[in-house]
């Protein structure tokens, strides 16, 4: 079958052209309702860690919405000076973009958990009370597992060392195994334990097999069976965000003020 | 529905299964298949993009120039993958997170391409679309099966559901780590191969 160059060279042309109007016009159509989508996904599990919402939950987004601007106030910190940024909008606030700019991150290598950068401003979540008081502090904190980089939420009790709860948003590790830091019953292990030591220093850490109740090891959390780097990614992670390269100075800040508010 | 319609519609299930018979697509088999939900949610998305491709590639198999048939074929197939994905994100969230690279990844499911070049470059849109939706059926069967053992005796539920109650959560089943890991899901396509094959003896390979 001969066919000219020419025909062949338009054919290609004409097929890329319809398939990439049809991809991105398609693209374009949906990014709203996807974007919602991840928006809800961090709604809920900032709703779920501070117990606000029942794991598993099967809530409306509207319910969803309603529930977490009723609660929940988000904030952009200053991670070098524990401040609070007000010139930010924290509903449009992205702290991923921060990434990638080396203005506003800093580079925190090598470290063991795998974070390249930390960003210079993060976004905080709080739960007051009727009187405006913190009631839980939410701290979103990232670093490597086994073959992914997980993401996830701290949560904090009103005297910044007691844990609320944790889940992670994001993850890759191995289902079964390290994927387990979904577990319900391997998160309910978190609660009440204590993040810092007397000096303050972040030393909560997951152990390889069992740690016994809160109150004989207030700083030791059961290992993941069969996950051991998954576990040591999770102390390591933890740590980074609770320390200084983390939310440390802000958390001093707020200790010292006091007022939790 | 006339006998070749029927045809191209049914054999991809027992007489010609893809992955059964052709031993096509096996990667994604392994990957995605430790739970049922998200073998379900695969299957579909297999399904739709092999029956369309099809579609699309049969529509306009005369004017395909020869030389490049090949790269016009995986265009449309590209294509239709990343609107799946981008489908899937916007309405099946939580799913796609599970499925993450999976979904980009059936552009390299030897399947579509396989239907694409083996049968829709010669046959009608009508005829073409049956044996896609054919195929991507054959596919999903073997994925449920391996889903659904992997999932049952992997992490002892059935589409989240718990089953079998595993030691981890106060119960007395054991959970078979083997089945949650790539290898499992081996040993679970040659079973249904071999149960395949027995049933269709005609199947079976001759000895060399």
């Amino acid at each position: 079958m001969g066919r000219s160059n020419g025909y062949i060279i338009g054919f290609a042309a004409a097929v890329c052209l319809v398939c990439s109007i049809f991809v991105s016009g398609l693209a374009v159509a949906l990014k709203p309702q996807q974007e919602q989508n991840k928006v809800l996904d961090r709604q809920v599990k900032v709703l779920t860690v501070v117990g606000l919402l029942d794991e598993g939950s099967t809530a409306s987004p509207a319910e969803i919405q309603k529930l977490f601007d009723e609660n929940i106030k988000a904030k952009v910190v200053d991670l070098e000076s524990g401040e609070y940024v007000d010139n930010i909008d924290a509903k449009t606030f992205d702290q991923k973009k921060l990434l990638s700019d080396p203005m506003m991150s800093t580079d925190i290598t090598p470290n063991p958990a795998g974070v390249p950068r930390v960003p210079k401003q993060a976004l905080v979540y709080h739960v007051t009370d009727a009187a405006g008081n913190l009631e839980v502090l939410v701290l979103p904190v990232e670093g490597k597992g086994l073959w992914s980089t997980l993401y996830g939420y701290l949560a904090l009790e009103s005297d910044l060392n007691t844990v609320r709860g944790i889940t992670f948003y994001q993850h890759g590790e191995t289902p079964g195994l390290g994927g387990e830091v979904d577990n319900p019953r391997w998160k309910s292990l978190w609660p009440g334990r204590k993040v810092f030591d007397a000096d303050n220093q972040p030393v909560i850490e997951v152990v390889k097999g069992q740690a016994g109740p809160v109150a004989e090891a207030p700083h030791k959390i059961d290992g993941l069976s069969g996950a051991t780097l998954t576990s040591r990614g999770v102390t390591h992670l933890v740590q980074l965000w609770m320390g200084d390269k983390g939310f440390g100075h802000y958390l001093d800040k707020l200790r010292a003020k006091g007022d939790r508010s | 529905m006339n006998k070749k319609q029927k045809e191209a519609l049914l054999d991809p299930l027992f007489n010609n299964n893809p992955i059964s018979l052709q031993v096509l697509g096996i990667c994604s088999a392994l990957a995605v298949t430790t739970k049922l939900e998200t073998s379900v949610v695969m299957s579909m998305a297999v399904i739709g993009v092999t029956a369309f491709s099809n579609l699309s590639v049969s529509l306009i198999r005369n004017l395909i120039p020869p030389s490049i048939r090949i790269i016009v074929q995986l265009t449309i197939i590209a294509s239709l993958v990343i609107v799946t994905d981008q489908i899937l994100k916007a309405y099946l969230f939580d799913v796609s997170k599970q499925l993450s690279v999976f979904v980009g990844l059936i552009i390299t499911n030897c399947i579509v391409m396989g239907r694409a070049e083996a049968f829709a470059m010669q046959n009608t849109p009508g005829d073409s679309f049956l044996d896609g939706v054919g195929n991507g059926v054959g596919y999903s069967l073997v994925l449920l099966f391996v889903g659904f053992f992997r999932e049952l005796l992997g992490s002892g539920k059935v589409y989240g559901i718990t089953v079998l109650s595993p030691v981890t959560e106060g119960g007395w089943y054991t959970p078979n780590g083997l089945l949650v890991l790539a290898p499992g899901a081996f040993f679970l396509i040659a079973v249904f191969i071999w149960i395949n094959r027995a049933w269709k003896p005609d199947q079976i390979e001759a000895v060399e």
